[in-house]
C-alpha cells in the first residue's frame, strides 16, 4: 500500500486496512450501506468539500450483492479524490442520501434511481428525471434490454 | 417439495430480460418496431410531465399565496433555452421566486450503448455527449481506457492531443459567446462568434476529417498524423483571432446596455458553487482558483505555461469576462505547442492495441490478423474500474470506466459538468427579473447533450 | 394558362405564384435538438449564408413558421412535444429531418429514441449526415424549394 496522504490517513484512522484499496493510482474506500452517511460526513469535515459525482453499476449475478453505488469526492484545499463504493442487494436496494451533506448529489441521486432502481433516504425529490415519468422498468439494469428495432439493410438479406 | 420451489423461485425472480416486441402491449402494435408512443391523454403519470398537475417539490420551501404566484413553463422548445432544457418558473409578477429545471428531454441511452460498443467504438458514442466539445469527451474517455490498459501514449500524441483540445475550448468559448450575446440582444455577435469557429473547424476537417464529432482521439493515441502544412493553418488561425476577439470585447465591454444587463446579474457565490459541485468557468468567475489542468494535469498540459482566469463576483459579466480571457489563454497554449511539437509516433506502437498502418496489411499477416481482430471483436482490457476527469470548456468532464476482462465496457458513466450546472440554476435565478433568466442560462452554457446524455 | 409539371400534376398560374412565393421567403421554426442544431446554426451564420434564400429569420413561435427542421435525435420524452409544436404550425408546412438520429434513430438504436421522426411527423426531405455539413443540409433546403416549387410537393 502507498503512502496515504496524512488527511487521507486521519480518516481512515478507525476502518479496517481490508476496506481500503488502490485503483490504478485511486484511493478506493469500500464501505457497509449503515456507514455511507456517517463516512461522508466525516470526509466533508476532512475537507472534501465537493461531491463530484454519484453512480451506481449493476454487476447482476457476478458479485453476491447485485448493486454498487460510488461516490466520488474531491478536496479543493488538499487536491485529493476518493472513492466511496458500497455494495447493495437485490432485493429492495436502499441507501442514505448525500444531498444533505452536498447538495450538488442532487440530480446525480435522481439519475441513479431513474436508471436502477436505487432509493435513497431522505432524498427532497426522489423522481424519474431522465425518462418520462410513465416509463416502466430500469434501463441501466443488466436485464432491461437495450431496446432496439431491427434494422434492414439494403443489400443484406431478409430480417424479419 | 416446498423448498424445491422456493430454491427454483429464488434464481428465477429477476431474469425478466426484455427482448424488443416479444410481450404483450396494452395498444395496438404496429410494424415499424417496438417504438410507439402511448395514448397519453389518458395516463395519469404523465399529468406532472405536461404540466395538468404541478406539485410543490420545489427546491425551496416557501410559503405560497396563490393569488399573487404564477406558475409558468418556459420550454423545452424556446429558442433562448439552449437546447431542450424545460424550466418550471414560479413568478410574483415579474420576479422569479422558485425555479425547477426539468431535463431528460435529450436523452440518448450513450451509457446503455456504450455497453453494446467496443473499446475502439466507444469514442464515436462519447464524442456525441457535449457535442461542442467533442475532443474533450473523447480525451476524458481514451484517457480512462488507456489507464486501463496500463498504457502511455508517446508525446508527439499528447501534444496532439493538447492542441486538437485547446482548439476546441476556443471553438466552445465562440459559441458560448454567440449564443450569450444573442439572448442578451447583442444578435450580431451571434454572427461573428460562428465566424470565427469556421477557421477552427475547418482546420478540424482537414485533420480529424469532420466538422463536429470528430472521433479522432482514440484509446492509444489519435486516428491519423495532422496533415501537412498544420503549421500554416494554426499559424493562420493565431494571427487572425486574438485580434477580432479584442474587437468584439471592445464592443461590448463598455456598452452601458450590456453592463447593466450583465453585472449583478445570476450570481453565484463561491460557497454556493463547491456545495453545488459547480466547475469550470462558472466557479472560477466565483472567485475560486480551480482548474484541473493545474491540479490534476493530464496529456503533457504541464509543460505549456498558461494563466488560470479567476473572476470576483460570480455574476453574468465575470463569467462571460473568464470565457474571454480563457480563450487568449487556449491561443497562448496554442502557440506553444505549434512551436515545441515532438516529433514521433502519433499512436502507441502496442499492436494489441491500435491497428496497423494500412499499408501494412498488403505486406504482412500478422498485420492482417491484427487489423482484423481490433475491427471485429477489439481489444480487451483488464478488469478494474478507475475516473478520469478533464478540464472542458463547462468545467469537471469525468469518465468513469468499468470493465469485467472483455471486449466491450461493463459500465461507462460519463459525470458531466452541465448536469452538476443546472442544479444551482434555481440559486441563480432566486430573486431576480424574468428577463435575467435568459442571461443566466447563457451563462451558465449548459449543453444539453452533456446533462442528458 | 395552364401547365403540366413532371407527375402529370396540372398547374395553373396562380398555384405557380403561390408556390414561387412560398420558397421565396420559408420560414424555419427552431426546433434544434443536439449537435445538428449546431450546424443549423452555422448555416444561417455568415459564411453558409441562409439569408440569400429569406430564411434566417428562425421563427421561435410554431404559428408564424412555415418549416420545421428536425435537427438532433428525439427522445422518447421529447415526441409528444415535436408533434403538438408541429400540429401548432399552420398550414402549408413541410419538414426536414436532418441528420441520421432524426432520419433514423441514428447510431443509437436502443430504447431511449424514436428511430425516425417520420414515425410521428410526415417528412418532406431526410438530410443525412452526423452532423450534416451546412452544404448537405443547405442542399437538402434548395431540393425542398425545387420540390415545392414544381409542385411534386403540395402540402
Amino acid at each position: 500500500m502507498t503512502e496515504l496522504h496524512p488527511v487521507l490517513a486521519d480518516l481512515f484512522d478507525g476502518l479496517e486496512a481490508a476496506v481500503v484499496e488502490d485503483s490504478h493510482g485511486q484511493v478506493v474506500v469500500r464501505l457497509d450501506p449503515s456507514d455511507w452517511r456517517s463516512f461522508a460526513e466525516a470526509a466533508k469535515s476532512a475537507g472534501f468539500e465537493v461531491c463530484v459525482d454519484v453512480t451506481a453499476v449493476d454487476w447482476m449475478r457476478q458479485r453476491p450483492e447485485r448493486f454498487e453505488v460510488i461516490a466520488n469526492l474531491l478536496s479543493m484545499e488538499h487536491k485529493l479524490r476518493l472513492r466511496m463504493i458500497t455494495a447493495l442487494g437485490r432485493v429492495d436496494p436502499r441507501v442514505d442520501s448525500l444531498v444533505p451533506l452536498w447538495p450538488g448529489a442532487n440530480f446525480a441521486e435522481r439519475e441513479v434511481f431513474d436508471m436502477f432502481g436505487i432509493e435513497f433516504e431522505g432524498h427532497p425529490d426522489l423522481t424519474r428525471i431522465l425518462m418520462p415519468d410513465d416509463w416502466d422498468g430500469h434501463p441501466l439494469r443488466k436485464d432491461f434490454g437495450v431496446g432496439g428495432v431491427p434494422v434492414q439493410f439494403k443489400a443484406s438479406h431478409q430480417v424479419d | 417439495m416446498n423448498e424445491e420451489r422456493d430454491d427454483a423461485q429464488e434464481t428465477t425472480d429477476t431474469i425478466d430480460i426484455w427482448i424488443a416486441g416479444t410481450e404483450e402491449t396494452q395498444f395496438s402494435p404496429t410494424d415499424e418496431g417496438a417504438q410507439e408512443i402511448s395514448d397519453h391523454e389518458s395516463d395519469s403519470r404523465l399529468d406532472e410531465q405536461f404540466g395538468r398537475v404541478v406539485t410543490d417539490d420545489y427546491l425551496f420551501d416557501d410559503e405560497v399565496s396563490d393569488d399573487e404566484r404564477m406558475i409558468v413553463n418556459m420550454g423545452p422548445q424556446h429558442p433562448s433555452t439552449h437546447g431542450v432544457l424545460r424550466l418550471q418558473i414560479e413568478l410574483e409578477g415579474e420576479i422569479i421566486r422558485r425555479t425547477k429545471p426539468i431535463i431528460g428531454y435529450l436523452h440518448t441511452g450513450m451509457e446503455k450503448t456504450a455497453e453494446q460498443l467496443t473499446f475502439g467504438q466507444g469514442p464515436t458514442n462519447v464524442t456525441r455527449m457535449d457535442y461542442l466539445a467533442p475532443l474533450h469527451c473523447e480525451l476524458a474517455y481514451s484517457l480512462a481506457v488507456e489507464r486501463l490498459l496500463g498504457v502511455e501514449v508517446p508525446e508527439r500524441a499528447k501534444a496532439i492531443r493538447v492542441l486538437m483540445t485547446e482548439l476546441n475550448r476556443v471553438a466552445s468559448h465562440l459559441v458560448a459567446l454567440a449564443t450569450n450575446g444573442m439572448d442578451i440582444g447583442a444578435v450580431s455577435m451571434m454572427i461573428y462568434g460562428f465566424r470565427e469557429r469556421e477557421s477552427i473547424l475547418a482546420f478540424f476537417e482537414k485533420t480529424t476529417g469532420l466538422r463536429m464529432n470528430h472521433n479522432y482521439i482514440r484509446p492509444g493515441g489519435v486516428a491519423a498524423d495532422l496533415p501537412a502544412g498544420w503549421k500554416d493553418d494554426v499559424g493562420d488561425i493565431l494571427e487572425n483571432l486574438p485580434g477580432r476577439i479584442q474587437q468584439y470585447d471592445d464592443l461590448l465591454q463598455n456598452n452601458p446596455i450590456w453592463l447593466s444587463r450583465t453585472k449583478g446579474v445570476g450570481v453565484i457565490s463561491g460557497d454556493e458553487a463547491t456545495a453545488f459541485g459547480i466547475t469550470g468557468p462558472a466557479l472560477r468567475a466565483a472567485g475560486v482558483d480551480w482548474d484541473l489542468r493545474r491540479a490534476f494535469p493530464y496529456s503533457g498540459i504541464e509543460q505549456y505555461e498558461f494563466d488560470v482566469p479567476v473572476g470576483e463576483h460570480g455574476d453574468v459579466y465575470d463569467r462571460y469576462r473568464v470565457r474571454v480571457d480563457e480563450i487568449h489563454e487556449s491561443l497562448k497554449i496554442v502557440e506553444q505547442v505549434m512551436d515545441s511539437m515532438p516529433k514521433g509516433d502519433y499512436r502507441v506502437d502496442d499492436r494489441k492495441v491500435t491497428p496497423p498502418p494500412r499499408a501494412r496489411i498488403d505486406e504482412s499477416m500478422e498485420a492482417l490478423i491484427h487489423h482484423f481482430k481490433l475491427f471485429t471483436e477489439g481489444f480487451k482490457v483488464p478488469p478494474g474500474e478507475t475516473y478520469v476527469a478533464i478540464e472542458s470548456p463547462r468545467g469537471e468532464l469525468g469518465c468513469y470506466l468499468v470493465s469485467d476482462g472483455q471486449a466491450k465496457p461493463y459500465r461507462m458513466h460519463t459525470r458531466a459538468p452541465s448536469f452538476a450546472n443546472l442544479q444551482a440554476l434555481p440559486i441563480a435565478m432566486g430573486d431576480s427579473l424574468m428577463a435575467d433568466t435568459v442571461a443566466t442560462i447563457a451563462s451558465m452554457d449548459p449543453v444539453m447533450g452533456d446533462v442528458d446524455r | 394558362m395552364a401547365t403540366t409539371a413532371p407527375g402529370n400534376l396540372l398547374m395553373t398560374t396562380v398555384d405557380r405564384a403561390a408556390n414561387w412565393a412560398r420558397t421565396r421567403s420559408m420560414f424555419p421554426a427552431t426546433f434544434g435538438l443536439a449537435c445538428c442544431a449546431i450546424e443549423m446554426m452555422a448555416t444561417g451564420a455568415a459564411h453558409y449564408d441562409l439569408a440569400r434564400f429569406g430564411m434566417e429569420v428562425f421563427r421561435a413561435s410554431p404559428r408564424q413558421a412555415d418549416l420545421m427542421i428536425v435537427a438532433g435525435r428525439v427522445s422518447q420524452k421529447m415526441a409528444p412535444v415535436l408533434r403538438q409544436v408541429y400540429d401548432q404550425m399552420p398550414d402549408p408546412k413541410w419538414v426536414i429531418s436532418m441528420g441520421a438520429c432524426a432520419s433514423t434513430g441514428g447510431m443509437f438504436n436502443n430504447y431511449a429514441l424514436v428511430q425516425g421522426v417520420d414515425q410521428i411527423v410526415p417528412v418532406d426531405i431526410y438530410v443525412p449526415g452526423c452532423p450534416p455539413g451546412p452544404q448537405s443540409l443547405m442542399h437538402g433546403i434548395l431540393s425542398l424549394h425545387d420540390k415545392i416549387m414544381s409542385g411534386e410537393i403540395k402540402n
